[in-house]
């Protein structure tokens, strides 16, 4: 019994936000009470995404609570999903420390993306239905251990990203919605090829095409060079997403362009999901990779130094932000493959720190956005005069994002150069550099925006309201939280990583 | 209790910007509740300090922090005498210049102020607390942000704010070096405390670790090449400059390296780098101070000219004495940023001493702290400056320095020595074209209120019977000092102290009774001394040096990575992927214009090619 009940919490979890979707899709429409029906929309959104963000919550004191397997990979969900003499595709869901820890964060994200939908003035119905149906969609891709199922929650949440995209972004969303989704669908056809070859793989020793991760664990022999062309692969496809660089440019147009909502959820979630990939299929499935790790870290390095040196440059506030979003990638990229326990954790834990400081630099871009709508940084000027509580924020979260120590930047850091160090000094070393770029182009943002004299597009502007005040702290909560106690998530990730590291 | 002396100032600086917030406007209470915290912790530290004596070294721990898989780095905290010396600097100092700025601030967002101010004291509490490297970088890095806030404090102004983000940037170049030293360091020895640097090997990894710490020191103590942001973190209010800028903060490097002797002691060539900067820092800004016309810029570029002292005394190998300047200088220097303030302050925000003089009468007390001051920090016996400096001096006999080193060494100590001389000259300069001659300005000056005098009158006392130091320092690090007489002690004492009357007297000469034309506007004395003259004011272009050689390229590089690098080049891929598909639709679709004439011309073609084709 105690199974069954585990066994329905995942699938809960996953499908209660597309749930909570058809509910609003159900509300009738009546034009002339739209106001009244837009808030109701919007509280049932708000409660939708809290409750899930409360089962998450229960999820993680399950599985904390049981001692029985420690965290690695409780096979928790299994159904059929078709399957014959011939081949076997399963529903198949399951759970371990890193999961948790980034569903949380998805969870935890969403109730502030709903918050923020006030900015939203036009089809409020559809934007909250495509964001519920995409954390549906990250979820599942979260908890799937079946790559058929993976892929399938993976490509769909394409739909819904290229609707908040190209119908609620900026200007220039049209360019961005396509670039991002003709990038996406490209390296995922890699990505889906990759997924088939493994699965002739298994076929060959078994007689059955099956996608499960045991199975793709258990394939007997790869080549080398197979292994190698299904590694480039799979990176095309889950590289595009972090980004990898150079696979990065679709990233700049996408998060410039997406409403904030959509911003916060393409930086804060969304991107780590390629780098999940790695973690949960890659890493376990094509071991003995030694070389390619250094190939990988080397990438990640030029990431942080390209992004942060193409960040000093912009003039867009919102593109910077997004540049910095490449170079704070780059370090997890270059954790993630240090196959080092420090590495990947640290790693793991800078996905949730990013997802922490620069979902709220974006909302605090988002606030700007609202009232006077640009987002050029001469547009500004003097804010801390006008909006102190404001610029105390921002300043704020500008050290969070240069991993000031004591905030969760630095936390995160500090365990990826570690982990480098022991992997690979000299890049490693190099990668520090990105410590004092990151305070050249996030300075220079706070100074054209905060500091010299008030602009006059802007005297009236109002600080910071109650909404936003809401959204803003649970975010400056846990800066602090995970910079004094990174354990919180450490030791929650920790057998998970382990269980990856190969010699 | 170490928790709560690190907590109070944190406490403080929470209550002070709430008080404002709430009360919906500034108020002197904010200001007293951050002194109150300061001397909370000051109380507190006495405490600890005199019972440090039977229990030995105390320690702290909090949290586990960065401790994960095999390596321990707890946020934890160590009280040894060495620890015990600069939180009493620290808090005690800081404790009076709180006050002062109570009065100094009036009128200003004092809510803001304070609250930064207290965050400044809890994270260099941090840095001289911390019981591993990893908590002194909290502090590094916290004292560094406090920096940064109170340097851009005026941010109105587009310089002041350019001034602090130029602080904040330069500092994190020596952060880097401090991040790399640790990382090395835990590879090698999976550790970071502080007391395992005492006793590491003499490798190459621990040679790099030396070095990069170093580097470290020279962007938070001001020292060459990173010395630059010093001088223009003078935009921040002069009580911040006497906090951070002069007592505090720049001495954090000092305090570092002395942490990590351990290591300098095995590597002599380590020391001698450190030796050269220092001599080469101290030589160079004291030039540079000697044709400043701004009263703040002349102690800025002499607070980099003394840090550069306390260096050679480490790469000389003499680290209490390093430490023992540390106070001193924090005295003296934190009473002149204090007396400049408060001329400043009765100036009415004007800091060009050329429109000054004349004002020992109207402000008595502050001309009369100014001149104790200077004979402190000229070296003049026996006033507390004499003392550090001439140790310093002297210990350029007993470097332990391989003697390959030695002709060098002897260079390096006649610049030392000259540099000295300067020394006592420039700050007479400041001191003479301050308070002496007819007054040439436009606003009427005043005495400041005791608030800011008491301070004053504080650190002049500090400086003038600090030298006692000499005989109780020395057993905080273990070390005995030969035995002198009286007599002995005096006669050296008015010897060593010619180099300040010459100093002293020769600025009298040239300034004692008028404005030298030399330090009148720019360009019109065509003189070689003249133009030596300028090229000093103008710090021999160190600003536009670095401006061509990396500020530019950098911004440069950025540039033509974006343009370049991603729109040129990934993006003209990605774009022209895109468009030939684009166009490769459009070419076929053309194809399918449903022309029978078309079709019918195509099939023939395609008869005609293909046995071609075949054959």
């Amino acid at each position: 019994m105690e199974f069954l009940k585990e066994v329905s919490l995942l699938s809960i979890v996953v499908w209660a936000p597309a749930l909570f979707a058809l509910l609003l899709f159900l509300i009738p429409y009546n034009k002339d009470e739209q106001s009244q029906i837009d808030s109701s929309l919007r509280y049932i959104a708000l409660g939708g995404s809290v409750l899930v963000f409360g089962l998450s919550m229960l999820i993680a004191y399950q599985l904390l609570g049981s001692e029985s397997t420690g965290l690695v990979n409780q096979l928790a969900e299994k159904y059929s999903w078709f399957s014959s003499s011939w081949i076997e595709v399963n529903y198949q869901l399951a759970i371990d420390g890193v999961s948790l820890v980034l569903i949380c964060l998805t969870t935890f994200l969403f109730p502030i993306i709903v918050l923020g939908s006030v900015s939203i003035n036009r089809g409020l119905r559809g934007y909250l239905i495509s964001m519920l149906v995409l954390e549906t969609c990250i979820i599942g891709s979260l908890l799937a251990v079946d790559m058929f199922l993976f892929y399938f929650f993976w490509e769909a949440m394409l739909i819904p990203m290229y609707f908040i995209i190209g119908i609620w972004g900026g200007t220039n969303r049209r360019y961005a919605t396509v670039k991002f989704v003709l990038y996406t669908v490209f390296g995922s056809v890699f990505m889906g090829l990759a997924i088939l070859l493994l699965s002739l793989l298994v076929y060959r020793q078994t007689g059955v095409f099956k996608f499960d991760l045991v199975s793709f664990q258990s394939i007997s022999s790869i080549s080398s060079s197979l292994s190698t062309m299904l590694l480039l692969f799979f990176m095309f496809g889950l590289g595009v997403k972090v980004p990898i660089w150079p696979l990065h440019t679709w990233l700049p147009d996408a998060h410039t362009e997406a409403p904030t909502g959509g911003s916060i959820i393409l930086a804060g979630i969304l991107l780590k999901l390629g780098l999940y990939g790695v973690f949960r299929f890659v890493l376990p499935i094509l071991p003995g990779t030694n070389e390619y790790l250094v190939l990988f870290m080397a990438l990640g390095v030029i990431g942080i130094i390209y992004g942060a040196l193409v960040a000093m440059v912009q003039l867009d506030i919102k593109r910077l932000v997004a540049y910095s979003s490449v170079s704070h990638l780059g370090y997890c990229v270059l954790g993630i493959f240090s196959n080092t326990v420090e590495g990947i954790s640290g790693s793991i834990l800078q996905m949730i720190n990013h997802g922490i400081s620069t979902s709220a630099l974006f909302v605090l871009v988002g606030v700007l956005y609202d009232r006077i709508h640009s987002r050029q940084i001469s547009d500004y000027g003097g804010l801390a005069k006008v909006a102190p509580v404001y610029a105390l924020l921002f300043v704020f979260f500008t050290m969070s994002s240069i991993a000031l120590p004591l905030t969760n930047g630095f936390v995160g850091e500090f365990m990826i150069l570690r982990g480098a160090f022991v992997a690979n000094s000299s890049l490693a070393a190099v990668a520090v550099l990105g410590v004092v770029l990151g305070a050249v182009y996030m300075l220079s943002l706070c100074k054209g925006i905060l500091f010299g004299e008030v602009n006059p597009k802007i005297t009236e502007i109002k600080d910071i309201n109650l909404r936003e005040a809401v959204m803003l702290a649970p975010l400056v909560i846990m800066v602090f939280v995970l910079g004094l106690h990174p354990n919180l998530v450490l030791s929650v990730i920790d057998a998970a990583v382990r269980s990856i590291i190969f010699t | 209790m170490i928790p709560l002396i690190v907590a109070l100032p944190l406490f403080g600086c929470m209550l002070s910007y709430l008080i404002a917030k709430i009360n919906g406007r500034d108020t002197e209470i904010s200001g007293i509740v951050a002194t109150c915290a300061v001397f909370g912790s000051f109380l507190l530290t006495v405490l600890l300090t005199s019972g440090l004596g039977e229990s030995g070294p105390i320690r702290s721990e909090l949290l586990p922090w960065l401790s994960y898989n095999e390596i321990r780095i707890p946020l934890a905290y160590h009280f040894d005498k060495f620890s015990a010396v600069m939180t009493l600097l620290v808090t005690g100092a800081g404790t009076l210049i709180h006050l002062y700025s109570i009065s100094y601030m009036h009128g200003e967002e004092t809510g803001r102020f304070f609250s930064y101010l207290n965050l400044f004291v809890f994270s260099m509490l941090n840095l001289v607390l911390g019981e591993n490297l990893a908590v002194v970088f909290i502090g590094w890095e916290g004292v560094g942000l406090c920096s940064y806030l109170l340097i851009g404090y005026w941010y109105s102004n587009r310089a002041y704010a350019s001034a602090g983000m130029k602080a904040f940037v330069v500092n994190r170049i020596g952060d880097m070096g401090m991040l790399l030293a640790m990382f090395i360091m835990l590879k090698e020895f999976g550790t970071l405390d502080l007391s395992a640097l005492s006793d590491l090997p003499a490798t190459s990894a621990v040679y790099l670790i030396g070095l990069f710490l170093f580097v470290g020191a020279t962007g938070k103590s001001a020292q060459f090449p990173l010395f630059v942001w010093l001088p223009d973190a003078m935009a921040g209010p002069t009580p911040v400059s006497a906090l951070i800028h002069a007592a505090t903060m720049v001495t954090a490097g000092v305090y570092l390296m002395v942490r990590a002797s351990g290591i300098l002691e095995l590597m002599p060539d380590l020391r001698f780098i450190i030796l050269l900067v220092g001599v080469i820092t101290s030589f160079y800004a004291a030039l540079v101070a000697c044709a400043q016309n701004d009263i703040k810029k002349v102690l800025a570029y002499s607070t980099v000219s003394q840090l550069g002292f306390m260096f050679t005394a480490i790469g000389l190998g003499h680290y209490w004495v390093a430490i023992f300047h540390v106070l001193t200088h924090a005295f003296f220097k934190a009473g002149l940023f204090l007396s400049a303030g408060a001329v400043i302050h009765s100036c009415h925000h004007n800091q060009d001493m050329r429109e000054m003089g004349g004002l020992r009468k109207y402000m008595p007390v502050t001309f009369a702290c100014y001149g104790v001051y200077l004979l402190a920090i000229g070296g003049v016996f026996p006033f507390s400056g004499y003392f550090s400096k001439h140790l310093i001096l002297d210990g350029f006999s007993s470097s332990g320095l391989p003697a390959n080193f030695s002709g060098a060494v002897l260079v390096l100590k006649y610049t030392l020595t000259v540099t000295a001389f300067l020394t006592a000259f420039y700050v007479a300069r400041s001191f003479f074209m301050t308070f002496f001659n007819e007054y040439r300005g436009h606003v009427h000056p005043h005495e400041v209120s005791p608030v800011m005098y008491i301070p004053l009158v504080f650190f002049a006392v500090l400086a003038t019977i600090g030298g006692y130091l000499e005989y109780v320092l020395p057993a905080a690090f273990g070390e005995v000092l030969e035995h002198k007489t009286i007599a002995e002690i005096v006669i050296s004492g008015l010897k060593g102290s010619i180099l300040a009357y010459a100093g002293i007297g020769l600025a009298y000469a040239l300034y004692g009774r008028r404005v030298n034309s030399l330090d009148s506007t720019k360009g019109t004395n065509s003189s070689a001394l003249g133009v030596l003259v300028r090229i000093a004011q103008d710090k021999f272009y160190i600003d536009e040096i670095y401006s061509v050689l990396i500020v530019e390229p950098l911004r440069t590089l950025a540039f033509v990575t974006w343009r370049v690098g991603d729109v040129l080049g990934i993006d003209w891929i990605v774009n022209s992927l895109g468009y030939s598909v684009q166009a490769t639709g459009e070419v076929v679709r053309r194809a399918q214009c449903g022309d029978t004439r078309f079709y019918a011309f195509m099939i023939a073609l395609f008869m005609l090619l293909v046995p071609w084709f075949l054959l």
